[in-house]
C-alpha cells in the first residue's frame, strides 16, 4: 500500500536516523549522548517540562470535569452547545497566536496587567506558573470535551437507583460514578499531558528559554546553540522525548478501550 | 500537542447535532436542598468558567484597539494587510495546506477503503501506524528530519538523492513540509475518513456497483468517494486547521510561514501581532463552524 511506504520513508526514515544519531558520538558507537541528555541543564529541562506537564494534566483534567459536569446537569440546551462549539475551537487554539493572546492581556503591557497595576506586585507571566496557566486555556476545553460524552453515559437511572437504595450524593460519586467514570477522566489526562509535553510554539512564545523546557533544549541544540561534537545531544533528548510520551500513551490506548465500553 | 483534539471533536458534533444527548428536563425532583446546592455550585463553576476564557480574548481585542493618547482604533487590523511579508507567508501556509490536503487524502482513502473491503487483518496496522505521530512529538520529528536532511552534503554529494534533497528544501515551496505535515495530519485524516465509511455500507455499494460492471476506479470515484463528501471535507478542514497553525517544523527548518511570520513581527510590532493572533482564531472559529453545520447539514440530509 503506498501509504505504509510513504510513512516508512517520510516518518521511518528519520526515525531511524534518529536512533542512529543518538548512540552515535565522532562516528563510533557509544551511549555518551544518552549519558549526556540525561545530566545537568538537560535533566532539570526534562524535569521541568515533566513537572509542567503533570500540573497542567492534573489541574486541567480536575478543572475540565467540574466545568463538563455544570455543562451537562444545565438545563439549558444553548449553554450546552455554546460550551461544547467553544471548548472545540479553544482546544485547537494554540500555538503562537495563544501566547500573544496571553502577553497582551498578562504580560508586563497587557491590559489587565496595567489596569490592576499587577506589575507593582511582582506579577510576571514568562514563569512556570504563567505557562501552566496559559497551557490550561487549551487543556480544560480539551479535557471538556474527553469527558461530556462519558458524563453523558451516566444514566439517570443509575443515580435513581442509588437514591432509593439510600445513597447520599457522596456515596452516590464515590461508589457508581467515579468508578464508571474513571477511565474517561485519565484518558482525557493524558492526553492533556502528552499536549503539553510536546508543545513547543507557546513556550517559545512566550518566555523564549526562561524556563527549563525540554521542548526549548532540543530546539536550541538543532539550531546550533551548543558546543561542537554535541549536535547528537539533541537527538538523545528527542530519544528521551519520546520514551517518556510513549510510556505515557501506553496507559492512554487500554483506557480508551475500557472506556468505549460505558460510552455506548 | 492541542492538535489532539480532532479525533474527540466529531464525537461531540454528533451528539449535539442529532440530540441523541439524554434529556435533562425528565429527572425526578430531587430534594429541595440538595438541587438549590447544586445549582448555586454550577452557577460559580460556569462563571469562573467564562471569566478564564473570556477575559483574554477581549483583553486581546482591547490591546489591538487601544492607542495611547488616541483611545479607539482600529488601525493595527489594517496594518496586517499592508505589513511586509503578510501575503507571502500566508500563500505559503495556504499553497502548503492545499498540496497536504491533496497528498494525505490520496494516500488515505484508498488505504481506508482497502482495509475494510479487502484486507481486514492490516487494520490493526494502519491504526498503530496512524497513531504514532501522536506518540512522537512535533520536534522530535523534526530533529530526526533536519538530521537527514544535513546528512546531503555529506554523504550524497555525488548521488541523484542529492539533487533531491535540495529540491525539497526549495525556500519557495518546500515539499518537505508538506511530506512533514502529512504524516502529522495522517491521524486525523484516517480518523475522520475511518468514521465516515463506517457511516455508509462500503461493502454492499462497492458489490453492487461491481456487479452491475463498474471497474475498481470507477467504484471508487463514482460511488465511494460521492458518499464520503462530508467526511472528506471534514479531513480537509482539520489538515488545513494544523498546517496553517504549524509552527514547530517550520521554524526549525526555517521556513517563513505564516505562524513563522507573525513570530518575527511581534518584535517589532507587538499590536499586529496580537491582531493577527485574534483574527486567525476568528478563522479558526468559522473553519469549525462551517465543518460543524455542514456535518450536521448532512445528516438531516441523509
Amino acid at each position: 500500500m503506498p501509504l505504509l511506504v510513504f510513512v516508512v520513508i517520510v516518518f521511518g526514515v528519520p526515525m531511524l536516523v534518529l536512533l542512529g544519531g543518538t548512540f552515535t558520538k565522532e562516528g563510533t558507537f557509544s551511549t555518551a549522548n544518552l549519558t549526556e541528555s540525561l545530566q545537568g541543564a538537560y535533566l532539570t529541562a526534562l524535569f521541568g517540562s515533566v513537572k509542567l506537564s503533570a500540573l497542567v494534566a492534573v489541574l486541567g483534567g480536575v478543572l475540565g470535569t467540574f466545568l463538563a459536569q455544570a455543562v451537562v446537569t444545565s438545563r439549558f440546551r444553548a449553554l450546552r452547545e455554546a460550551v461544547l462549539t467553544a471548548s472545540g475551537v479553544l482546544a485547537n487554539f494554540g500555538g503562537v497566536p495563544l501566547a500573544f493572546a496571553w502577553i497582551a492581556t498578562l504580560g508586563n503591557s497587557g491590559v489587565v496587567t496595567t489596569t490592576l497595576g499587577l506589575g507593582q506586585h511582582g506579577w510576571s507571566l514568562y514563569n512556570f506558573w504563567g505557562l501552566t496557566l496559559v497551557y490550561l486555556y487549551f487543556s480544560i476545553p480539551l479535557q471538556v470535551l474527553t469527558v461530556v460524552p462519558a458524563l453523558d453515559g451516566l444514566r439517570p437511572q443509575w443515580r435513581e437507583a442509588a437514591q432509593n437504595n439510600g445513597a447520599s450524593t457522596w456515596q452516590f460519586w464515590r461508589y457508581v460514578g467515579i468508578p464508571v467514570l474513571t477511565p474517561a477522566l485519565l484518558g482525557g489526562v493524558v492526553l492533556l499531558f502528552g499536549g503539553a509535553f510536546s508543545a513547543y510554539a507557546t513556550a517559545q512564545a512566550m518566555v523564549g528559554s526562561t524556563v527549563p523546557l525540554v521542548t526549548l533544549k532540543i530546539a536550541d541544540a538543532l539550531t546550533g546553540n551548543v558546543l561542537i561534537g554535541h549536535e547528537n545531544v539533541a537527538l538523545a533528548l528527542s530519544l528521551d522525548m519520546i520514551v517518556v510520551a510513549g510510556l505515557v500513551m501506553a496507559v492512554y490506548l487500554p483506557l480508551q478501550r475500557r472506556s468505549a465500553r460505558w460510552l455506548r | 500537542m492541542a492538535s489532539l483534539t480532532p479525533q474527540v471533536t466529531p464525537q461531540v458534533t454528533t451528539q449535539a447535532a442529532t440530540g441523541t444527548a439524554p434529556a435533562r428536563g425528565g429527572r425526578p425532583r430531587q430534594r429541595g436542598a440538595t438541587a438549590a446546592r447544586s445549582r448555586v455550585w454550577r452557577g460559580v463553576v460556569l462563571v469562573l468558567a467564562a471569566v478564564y476564557f473570556l477575559v483574554p480574548l477581549i483583553a486581546s481585542f482591547v490591546f489591538t484597539v487601544k492607542v495611547p493618547d488616541q483611545g479607539f482604533s482600529l488601525d493595527a487590523y489594517g496594518q496586517i494587510f499592508s505589513a511586509e511579508g503578510f501575503g507571502g507567508s500566508l500563500l505559503l501556509s495556504l499553497g502548503l495546506g492545499v498540496a497536504t490536503i491533496v497528498l494525505v487524502l490520496l494516500l488515505t482513502l484508498p488505504a481506508a477503503v482497502a482495509v475494510r473491503l479487502g484486507a481486514p487483518r492490516l487494520r490493526p496496522v494502519l491504526e498503530v501506524v496512524c497513531t504514532l505521530p501522536l506518540v512522537v512529538p512535533p520536534i522530535t520529528f523534526v530533529a530526526g528530519i533536519s538530521t537527514v536532511l544535513r546528512w546531503g552534503p555529506d554523504y550524497l554529494a555525488t548521488t541523484p538523492l542529492y539533487q533531491t534533497i535540495i529540491a525539497v528544501q526549495n525556500p519557495d515551496f518546500p515539499v518537505v513540509l508538506v511530506l512533514a505535515y502529512v504524516v502529522l495530519a495522517l491521524p486525523f485524516a484516517y480518523r475522520s475518513l475511518d468514521a465516515g465509511l463506517g457511516a455508509i455500507d462500503v461493502r454492499t455499494l462497492s458489490e453492487a456497483a461491481r456487479n452491475l460492471g463498474a471497474s475498481w476506479p470507477h467504484v471508487l470515484l463514482r460511488v465511494i468517494i460521492p458518499n464520503m463528501r462530508s467526511a472528506m471535507a471534514s479531513a480537509s478542514f482539520l489538515t488545513l486547521a494544523l498546517v496553517l497553525g504549524e509552527f514547530t517544523i517550520a521554524r526549525l527548518l526555517s521556513f517563513e510561514t505564516f505562524p513563522n511570520w507573525i513570530y518575527r513581527i511581534s518584535g517589532s510590532q507587538a499590536q499586529v501581532s496580537v491582531a493577527v493572533s485574534v483574527f486567525s482564531l476568528l478563522i479558526t472559529w468559522l473553519l469549525l463552524l462551517a465543518l460543524s453545520s455542514a456535518g450536521a447539514r448532512q445528516r438531516s440530509g441523509s
